[in-house]
C-alpha cells in the first residue's frame, strides 16, 4: 500500500509543462554580456531621457560593487552574467495601433497561453498588457481607461508620456542598491507595466500583464510601477510563462507599488515560468524584488501569489506600512516539484500606528524539491497598537522533498501584537481512503486535497485568475495535462 | 448482490475476522450487531477496500465480480458506499466540490459524461430536501468543524447523492441524539428500493426501531454466531450480549 | 559617541598567545585524540575568531562590548583568598542536593561524599577525571560538541581544563539531585572556559541543577560548554538557573545526545544577567527518544537574553517539545532562535516549538525566529511565536474584583511564567523557583550573595494578597 501510494505520488507529481512552446518571431537583440555599453544601448533603444540613463548607470556601478546573496536556502551553479542577452525585442516594422496588426505568431502564442487578446478584450473586460521578453507588445483597453484618467501602459511608453510621474516614484520603494538583483534590474530593465490611478478613481476593470520569455539566452528584467493616488482602487494581475529550454534563464524583476492616502492596490500573480525538466535541467531563475509602500493613512496593499513555476524562486513581496491605520496582506501558494527550489515569503515593516498585516503562506513540496518560507515582521517603536498574524503551512508529498520555515519577528514596542503559527503535514491515508471510497481516484483526490489546502489563498485571487490557478496547481502536481 | 465466503482477516498478524459468511440480496436490509471490538467495523472496511487489513482466506463476490481485486475507487463506482463511523476532515474542500468530483468520477467510470453544473446543483438541493437537511452544506469544507451529528447527516447526504447499490453504514447511529437519528433513519428508508441493499452496523437496537431490518446478524469474536429476523435484535436488547457469550461457552 | 575613548583590547590575539605559551601545560593529561582535537580547535578559533553580528546566528547578540575588556584568563586555580565557609554559608534548607561548586571556573573539593559513590556514580572535577578516569574521558570528551562551526565551542575545547564530570553507570537511579554551582568572584574580571561532561548510562536516571551566579558586580565572561550523553532509555531532568550581574556575559553551550528511548527534560530559567546566551543543542539519535526543552526569562534594565535551541531529529519516531516564555521590561532585549531539523529518514517525527513574549516597556525589544527545516514527509511539526502584552481583558477582570493595577500586572506576569515553572518535576525545586519568580517580578531579587537558590536567612516571606493557585 505504502509503496503503491508512493508510486502514484511519483506519477502524479511528474506532470509536464504545457507552456513550453517557442514562438518563432524575428527578434532585435543587444549583444551578449553586460557592460556600460549594454546599459547605454538599452537606454538608447528606448529613447530615454538623460536622467534615466544616469539612474541606470548609477545602478550598474553599484551592482559592480555588490555580491550575489547566499543566505537563501537555494543551491544553483554560479550565474555567468556575461552570457546573458540583456535586451531582446520582437522586430516590428511599424507602430501597432490595433490588435489586427499584431504579429500573427504572437497572437497564436497568446492563444496557446489561453489568453487570446481578442477574447479577453471582448469577454472578460480585462485590460491586458503583454510583455514578450523585454518589450511590451500590446496594451488593450487603454482608451477606455484613459477616459477616467487612468494610465496603464508599458513602462517605456510611460517614460515618454509621463516622465515626471516616473521620475517622482521610480526607485522610491526599491532603491537601486536595495539588493544585488534589484541593482541589476535597475541597470538593465527593459520594459514592464506602468499604472497610475488618479485621486478618487476606482479602476472599473482588472488590469493585467502577461509576461513571457521567448528568446534563447535571454534575461528578462521587467520593471513595474503602480501608483494608487489618494482614495483610489485598483486590482492588478500578472501572469508569466516561458518556453522549455535546456539552459537556465534569468529573470530579475522589480515591482514597486505606492499607495497614497486611503488608496488600495491589490496585486495578484500567477507565476508559471518554466520549472526545468524532471531531472532539474533548465528552467528559469526567478530573482524578484516586489515591494509596496502604504504611504498614506488608511491605505492598503495586498499581494497574492501562486508560484508554480521557475527552477529557482527568490521572492519576498513586502509592504512598508508607513501610514497610520494602513493594511498589508500577503497570500501565497508555492508549489515545488521535481528539482524546483523556492525561497519565498514576505516582509511586513510596520512604521505607522494601528497598522495591520496578515501573512498566509501555503507551501506544497513534491519530488526532490525544496520549499522555504522566509518572512520578516517588524514592529518599530512608532508602530503602536499594530498587529500581525502569520500562518505558514507546509504540505509534503513524498519523502524526498524538503519544507522549511524561517520566520523572523522583531518587536520594539509594547502595544503591538505579533502572532505566528506554522504547521507541516502530509496528506493522510484516511483522507485518501475517504475520497477513494467515494469513487475518486488517488490522483484526483490529491488535486482536490491540495486545492482545498490552498483555498484560503486562492479565494483572494480575482475570478479570472482563480480558475487558472486551480488548474495550474493540479497540473503542477498531476500527470494529466488538463 | 454481495456474497462473502469464509472471510478471514488479520491486522499486524492478529486475526480479527475468523471466517465470515454473508449473503446480501437486492432489496434487503441487513443489520450486524455485536459488542465493541468484535470486528464489525473491520468487516465494513474490508468490503470498502481499506488496505491496512490483510485478507488471509476467503472471498467477497459483488455482483459476481471478485471484489478483493478491485481498487477502492472502482468498488465505489460499482456502487458500494461506506458510511464512516468517524468521517475524516478535509480542510478547504467544499462539499459541493467534493461531491461533484465524486459524482463525475463515478460517471466517468460508467462511461457517462460529467453531470452539467445546474443539474448537479438541482440534485444537491433535491437530496437535501429529501433528507430534511437545512444546513448550508454547499460551502462548508468536508466534515471540517462539523459536530458529530452533522458528520453523520453528511454521510447520509453523500449516500443520497451517489445512489449506491450497496450501502454499508458503520455505526451511523453512534453519538446521535434522537432527532438526528430520525433524520438518518428517515433518509435510509426513503432511499430503499427493490434494487439496492443496506448493511447497517450498530451497537444498539435503537436504530433498528426506525430502520426495520430483514435479517439480523450477531457478530461475536470475528464470527457471525447467530442470524435471524428482526426479533433477534429485540431479544438481544433484552438479554444483552452476555447472553450470547454464555450460550457460546 | 559621547567623546570617551574606547580602548580596543584584542582578546583573540591574547588568547592565541596564551595558547602558544601554555599549550603543553593545557594538554598535560590529554590522550593523543584530545591533544589533536585541541589543536584543531585553536586553529578554528584562530581562523574564525569571536562571533560577530554579521553572522546569521549572532545578528541580534553583539559580544563586542563585552569582549572589549582586559580580562584575566586564570590557567590555574587561585583559592588562597577564598573563605570556603563564607561562600557556602548554607545549603538550601528543605532541598536536599549534592552540591558541587566551581569558583572562578575551578572545581572546589569540599570533601562531601556522594551517597551512591560505592555504586560507581562519579561526580568530580573534570581535571581530576582526566587523570583518574582517562578511559571515560576518552570515550566522550569532545565527541558531542562539534567545534567546526562554533568558534566559541572551539575556543572552550582548546582551553578547557576544569569543570564538573558526572558519570552514572547503567541501571542506576541517582537519588540525590546534583547541583552544580558556578560562582564568579573576581575584582579584575575573569574570562573562563568552563567545561562539563555528563554521561548517563542505559536505563539510568539523573536530576541535575546547574546554577550560574555572580557573587559581586564585577565584570566577567564565561564561555561554558557542557556535553551530556544519555544512553538508551536514560532519563535526565536538567535545570539551568541563571542569576548573574548586569556586567557579566554568560555563554552556555550545551550539547545533549539522546539515545533510543531516552528522555530529556531541560529547563532554562534566566532571572538576571547582563548578557546571557543559552545554546541548547539536542540530537535525538535513537528511535523513541524524547526531549522537552523549556525556558523562561525575566529581563529588565539593559539585560540581554538569547536562547538558541537546535533540535536534530536524526532518527525516526522521536518527539520534541519546545516552549520558551519571556517577559522583557525597561531596555531589555531578547532573542529566541529555535531550529528543528527533521532529517530525511526521521519519519513519524513529532515536533512542537513555541516562543511567547510579553513586552512591558516600549524600550524593550524581542527578536524571535522559530525555524523548521524538514526533509521527511510523515511528520507532525508545528511552531508558533507570539509577541504581545498582558491580556487587557484579564487585567480588567482582576481590577473589577478590586485588585490594584500593580498587583494585577504582577499576577498576570506570574501566571504567564508559571506555565514553565509548573513543569519543574522536583517539587522542592519548583517551590524555590516559584518563590524566585515572584520575587523577581516584585523587583526584590537582584544578585544575591549566595547561589541562585537564594538560601540566605535574610530572605523575606513572599506573600501575595491573592491565592496564586487560583489564577
Amino acid at each position: 500500500m505504502e509503496k503503491d501510494q508512493n508510486n502514484i505520488l511519483e506519477e502524479v507529481t511528474q506532470g509536464d509543462y504545457k507552456y513550453g512552446f517557442y514562438t518563432d518571431i524575428e527578434m532585435d537583440t543587444a549583444p551578449m554580456g553586460l557592460n556600460e555599453d549594454t546599459v547605454r544601448f538599452i537606454s538608447a533603444k528606448k529613447n530615454e531621457p538623460e536622467w534615466l540613463l544616469q539612474y541606470r548607470l548609477d545602478a550598474y556601478h553599484k551592482w559592480l560593487g555588490m555580491t550575489e546573496p547566499t543566505w537563501a536556502h537555494l543551491h544553483h551553479p554560479p550565474i555567468n552574467y556575461q552570457e546573458i542577452i540583456y535586451y531582446a525585442a520582437p522586430k516590428r516594422k511599424k507602430e501597432l495601433t490595433s490588435l489586427d496588426e499584431v504579429d500573427p505568431e504572437l497572437v497564436a502564442t497568446f492563444n496557446k497561453l489561453g489568453i487570446s487578446l481578442e477574447e479577453q478584450k471582448r469577454l472578460s473586460g480585462v485590460a491586458v498588457d503583454a510583455v514578450i521578453d523585454s518589450v511590451s507588445v500590446k496594451t488593450t483597453f487603454s482608451e477606455t481607461l484613459e477616459k477616467q484618467g487612468i494610465i496603464f501602459c508599458s513602462f517605456s511608453e510611460a517614460v515618454q508620456k509621463v516622465p515626471d510621474l516616473v521620475k517622482q516614484y521610480l526607485g522610491t520603494v526599491v532603491p537601486s542598491d536595495d539588493n544585488y538583483f534589484a541593482a541589476l534590474n535597475s541597470a538593465v530593465f527593459s520594459d514592464g507595466s506602468f499604472c497610475y490611478i488618479p485621486k478618487g478613481v476606482r479602476c472599473p476593470i482588472e488590469l493585467s500583464t502577461y509576461f513571457r520569455i521567448n528568446a534563447a539566452n535571454t534575461g528578462q528584467f521587467e520593471r513595474t510601477l503602480i501608483i494608487g493616488d489618494e482614495n483610489s482602487y485598483v486590482s492588478y494581475m500578472e501572469g508569466c510563462t516561458a518556453p522549455m529550454r535546456d539552459e537556465n534563464q534569468l529573470h530579475a524583476a522589480i515591482v514597486e507599488i505606492i499607495a497614497l492616502k486611503e488608496a488600495e492596490v491589490k496585486y495578484s500573480t500567477v507565476q508559471n515560468w518554466y520549472p526545468g525538466n524532471k531531472k532539474g535541467e533548465g528552467g528559469i531563475y526567478n530573482f524578484v524584488t516586489k515591494r509596496g509602500i502604504c504611504k498614506g493613512n488608511n491605505s492598503k496593499i495586498s499581494w497574492t501569489q501562486v508560484e508554480t513555476g521557475s527552477a529557482i524562486t527568490w521572492k519576498y513581496p513586502s509592504v512598508v506600512l508607513m501610514g497610520d491605520h494602513s493594511v498589508g496582506e500577503f497570500y501565497s501558494v508555492a508549489v515545488t516539484n521535481n528539482y524546483q527550489q523556492a525561497d519565498t515569503g514576505s516582509k511586513m515593516i510596520h512604521l505607522g500606528k494601528n497598522t495591520k498585516s496578515t501573512i498566509i503562506s501555503k507551501g506544497i513540496s513534491a519530488g526532490h524539491s525544496s520549499n522555504s518560507y522566509r518572512g520578516l515582521v517588524k514592529m518599530t517603536k512608532r508602530a503602536e497598537n499594530s498587529r500581525n498574524f502569520s500562518q505558514c503551512d507546509s504540505l509534503l508529498l513524498g519523502d524526498k522533498c524538503g519544507a522549511h520555515t524561517f520566520p523572523y519577528i522583531k518587536t520594539e514596542n509594547k502595544t503591538s501584537i505579533v502572532e505566528h503559527e506554522a504547521t507541516t503535514s502530509k496528506i493522510s491515508d484516511d483522507q485518501l481512503f475517504y475520497c477513494n471510497q467515494r469513487g475518486i481516484s488517488t490522483e484526483s483526490a490529491i488535486g482536490l486535497i491540495v486545492n482545498g489546502y490552498a483555498r484560503e489563498v486562492l479565494k483572494q485571487l480575482p475570478m479570472e485568475f482563480a480558475v487558472e490557478a486551480q488548474k495550474l496547481l493540479s497540473i503542477s502536481l498531476e500527470g494529466s495535462v488538463g | 448482490m454481495l456474497s462473502i465466503k469464509n472471510l478471514r482477516v488479520s491486522i499486524n498478524n492478529k486475526e480479527i475476522l475468523r471466517g465470515i459468511n454473508l449473503e446480501v440480496k437486492p432489496g434487503e436490509v441487513h443489520a450486524i450487531m455485536g459488542p465493541n471490538g468484535t470486528g464489525k467495523s473491520t468487516l465494513a472496511s474490508v468490503i470498502a477496500g481499506r488496505d491496512i487489513f490483510e485478507v488471509t482466506e476467503g472471498e467477497i463476490l459483488y455482483k459476481g465480480k471478485n471484489l478483493l481485486e478491485m481498487p477502492i475507487e472502482d468498488r465505489a463506482s460499482e456502487g458500494i458506499f461506506l458510511g464512516f463511523q468517524y468521517p475524516v476532515e478535509i480542510p478547504g474542500v467544499s462539499i459541493t466540490n467534493f461531491m461533484r468530483t465524486a459524482v463525475n468520477e463515478q460517471r466517468k467510470y460508467r462511461g457517462l459524461d460529467p453531470m452539467p453544473a445546474n443539474e448537479f446543483l438541482a440534485k444537491m438541493e433535491a437530496k437535501k430536501n429529501l433528507l430534511e437537511i437545512h444546513a448550508k452544506l454547499a460551502n462548508r469544507s468536508v466534515n471540517e468543524g462539523f459536530s458529530g451529528g452533522e458528520k453523520k447527516k453528511n454521510e447520509i447526504f453523500q449516500m443520497a447523492m451517489l445512489e449506491p447499490a450497496l450501502a454499508i453504514l458503520d455505526e451511523t447511529d453512534s453519538g446521535l441524539d434522537i432527532d438526528a437519528l430520525k433524520i438518518v433513519a428517515n433518509g435510509v428508508n426513503k432511499l430503499r428500493r427493490p434494487d439496492n441493499a443496506f448493511v447497517v452496523i450498530t451497537h444498539y437496537q435503537r436504530l433498528l426501531e426506525y430502520i426495520v431490518p430483514d435479517i439480523v446478524h450477531v457478530l461475536f469474536d470475528g464470527r457471525i454466531v447467530r442470524s435471524g429476523g428482526k426479533e433477534l435484535a429485540i431479544e438481544l436488547e433484552e438479554k444483552g450480549y452476555e447472553w450470547i457469550r454464555a450460550e457460546l461457552v | 559617541m559621547d567623546g570617551t575613548i574606547v580602548a580596543n583590547y584584542n582578546i583573540k590575539d591574547t588568547l592565541l598567545g596564551l595558547w602558544d605559551d601554555n599549550s603543553a601545560r593545557i594538554c598535560m593529561n590529554d590522550s593523543a585524540r584530545i591533544k589533536e582535537l585541541r589543536k584543531e580547535s585553536i586553529r578554528i578559533f584562530a581562523q574564525k575568531g569571536f562571533p560577530n553580528t554579521k553572522q546569521e546566528k549572532w545578528r541580534n547578540t553583539d559580544l563586542s562590548k563585552m569582549l572589549n575588556h582586559p580580562y584575566n584568563f586564570p590557567l590555574e586555580p587561585d583559592l588562597e583568598n577564598v573563605d570556603l565557609n563564607e561562600v557556602f554559608r548554607c545549603d538550601v534548607p528543605g532541598f536536599e542536593t549534592y552540591m558541587v561548586a566551581q569558583y572562578n571556573g575551578w572545581f572546589i573539593d569540599r570533601g562531601n561524599q556522594l551517597k551512591q559513590a560505592a555504586e560507581g556514580v562519579i561526580v568530580c572535577s573534570l581535571a581530576e577525571a582526566f587523570v583518574k578516569y582517562p578511559r571515560l574521558i576518552e570515550d566522550a570528551f569532545g565527541k558531542y560538541a562539534p567545534v567546526a562551526d562554533n568558534s566559541l565551542t572551539a575556543l572552550n575545547t582548546a582551553f578547557a581544563r576544569d569543570g564538573v564530570f558526572i558519570y552514572v553507570p547503567d541501571n542506576t537511579d541517582v537519588a540525590e539531585t546534583v547541583q552544580m554551582v558556578n560562582l564568579i568572584n573576581a575584582t579584575d574580571g575573569v574570562f573562563l572556559q568552563t567545561r562539563n561532561l555528563v554521561v548517563i548510562g542505559q536505563n539510568s536516571v539523573l536530576r541535575l541543577v546547574q546554577c550560574d551566579d555572580s557573587i559581586d558586580d564585577h565584570i566577567g565572561f564565561i564561555n561554558s560548554v557542557t556535553e551530556v550523553v544519555l544512553a538508551d532509555n536514560a532519563r535526565l531532568d536538567h535545570y539551568k538557573l541563571q542569576n548573574k550581574n548586569d556586567r557579566s556575559a554568560l555563554i552556555n553551550n550545551i550539547y545533549f545526545h539522546v539515545g533510543a528511548g531516552a528522555n530529556l527534560s531541560t529547563n532554562a530559567i534566566s532571572l538576571n544577567g547582563g548578557l546571557i546566551r543559552n545554546e541548547a543543542n539536542v540530537t535525538l539519535n535513537g528511535r523513541g527518544g524524547h526531549a522537552d526543552i523549556l525556558g523562561v526569562y525575566l529581563m529588565d534594565r539593559n539585560q540581554h537574553i538569547d536562547n538558541q535551541v537546535f533540535v536534530d531529529h536524526a532518527q525516526p519516531d522521536c518527539t520534541s517539545n519546545e516552549l520558551f516564555k519571556g517577559i522583557l521590561d525597561d531596555h531589555a532585549s531578547g532573542v529566541f532562535n529555535g531550529h528543528i531539523l527533521v532529517r530525511p529518514d526521521a519519519q513519524r517525527t513529532n515536533a512542537y516549538q513555541n516562543n511567547k513574549n510579553i513586552l512591558i516597556s516600549d524600550k524593550a525589544v524581542i527578536d524571535t525566529k522559530p525555524f523548521l527545516e524538514i526533509y521527511a514527509d510523515d511528520v507532525k511539526c508545528s511552531h508558533g511565536a507570539t509577541v504581545g502584552q498582558l491580556d487587557s481583558e484579564a487585567m480588567f477582570y482582576l481590577r473589577s474584583r478590586g485588585i490594584s493595577m500593580e498587583n494585577a500586572r504582577m499576577l498576570l506576569m506570574y501566571a504567564f511564567a508559571a506555565e514553565i515553572v509548573n513543569k519543574i518535576s522536583i517539587p522542592q525545586l519548583q517551590l524555590r523557583i516559584d518563590d524566585l519568580v515572584k520575587k523577581r517580578l516584585r523587583g526584590e531579587l537582584s544578585v544575591c550573595d549566595q547561589c541562585v537558590l537564594h538560601c540566605n536567612a535574610k530572605e523575606q516571606k513572599v506573600a501575595f494578597e491573592i491565592d496564586m493557585s487560583k489564577i
